[in-house]
């Protein structure tokens, strides 16, 4: 009696260990190495064309500017490499000129880089196949930046779910590297540019953001929220400039989240 | 160490910890969301808003270097831009950003 009693509690330990060892190897049945090099490389190909042709104009301008306001380049490539968002580093550059306090600082760079959230959360269920979050979506969300994310976004829901997460780390690795070499140059020769050169330059990123997104922006509330965000952009800035990214982001994203709902239940009942 | 008097560094570094907050938190949160909730369709309808947001924020009203230039130069060169990409080639990303950036530089000779 106590002894059976004891076997099934052996034996439901074992079920249990098991049942944990299969869900701590969420990717036990891993795609073969050459699919994974493959897609890598096809990411890596990807990206050095126009994607970090883009990021490179941009980083040049930002490598002459710290160098301009005499800031070390360890600072200035370290900023690349750990906050990898062009609007951040900027502001960090000006309010340190400015002399602002470091909490001030720490705390408008926080405030900037809230648009993040939103934009890691629509984009992780096209990196897993199932619910399943390992330490490499954490390394890939270090890496997501607006243009990693308007290129895959429209690129990656065509592939193979097994090949992705390879593509995505050779896309973004390779605009990570162009944008540290850029930001060296741009430190060390950054002022050799002529200045409508370089209005041209930070003229072009909002430009790929802008043919990139209306272009392959396949989903009717994708296409309703990108209206509804470009209208309410510009006339949030009027009200609030500091907080015009969120903004416009929850009313236009809110406005067009609700029209496609109203009008899907209206079809739904006529 | 070099490091040591360079207090920069240290707050680049501690400002990219802060950035990396947001991305981390996003990645927990969609591991607890389904993609067919109502939750997720309207935080992705959010973050399709905030850029084509900041894109027309920096067309109409930029702050920094562009706001050199005018409206109607800005606005040219974008119209290029999407001729250029849905017209006149098929959707070439290249010779969409590049011909956006010539008319400025272009236009900007002129004036």
């Amino acid at each position: 009696m106590g002894e059976s009693r004891q076997r099934l509690r052996r034996k439901g330990r074992q079920l249990i260990d098991s049942q944990r060892a299969s869900s701590r190897h969420p990717n036990a049945d891993q795609p073969p190495t050459h699919v994974v090099r493959d897609a890598a490389l096809n990411g890596v190909r990807a990206a050095a064309g126009i994607p970090s042709w883009v990021l490179v104009t941009g980083y040049l301008g930002f490598g002459a500017l710290a160098a301009g306001h005499q800031l070390s380049l360890l600072g200035t490539l370290l900023s690349t490499l750990t906050i990898w968002a062009l609007p951040g580093q900027l502001i960090l550059v000006e309010m340190h000129t400015l002399g602002a306090s470091f909490f001030v600082i720490l705390l408008t760079v926080t405030l900037s880089a809230i648009r993040f959230l939103p934009m890691t959360v629509a984009f992780m269920p096209l990196l897993r196949e199932a619910r399943v979050v390992s330490w490499r979506h954490y390394a890939a969300a270090h890496l997501l930046s607006i243009s990693g994310w308007a290129w895959c976004m429209s690129r990656l829901p065509e592939m193979p779910p097994a090949q992705r997460l390879a593509y995505y780390f050779g896309f973004t690795l390779t605009l990570m590297v162009s944008s540290l070499i850029a930001s060296w140059i741009g430190y060390v020769a950054g002022d050799l540019l002529p200045a409508n050169a370089q209005l041209a330059f930070v003229l072009m990123s909002p430009i790929y953001f802008l043919l990139i997104l209306s272009g392959e922006t396949r989903t009717g509330i994708g296409r309703l929220a990108l209206v509804a965000g470009a209208i309410c952009g510009p006339l949030v800035h009027l009200v609030s400039a500091q907080w015009s990214v969120l903004l416009s982001g929850v009313i236009g994203g809110s406005v067009a989240w609700w029209l496609h709902r109203y009008w899907q239940h209206k079809t739904r009942q006529a | 160490m070099f490091l040591i008097n360079d207090s920069y560094a240290y707050l680049v570094v501690l400002a990219g910890v802060c950035t990396y907050f947001w991305r981390a938190a996003g990645v927990a949160v969609a591991a607890k969301i389904s993609t067919e909730s109502a939750l997720f369709s309207w935080i992705s309808c959010v973050a399709f808003a905030m850029l084509a947001g900041l894109i027309s924020r920096v067309i109409f009203l930029p702050t920094g270097s562009l706001e050199a230039t005018a409206l109607w130069e800005r606005l040219a060169s974008a119209g290029v831009a999407l001729i250029v990409y849905f017209f006149l080639t098929r959707k070439n990303l290249l010779l969409g950003v590049i011909s956006s950036g010539a008319t400025l530089y272009a236009l900007r000779l002129l004036s």
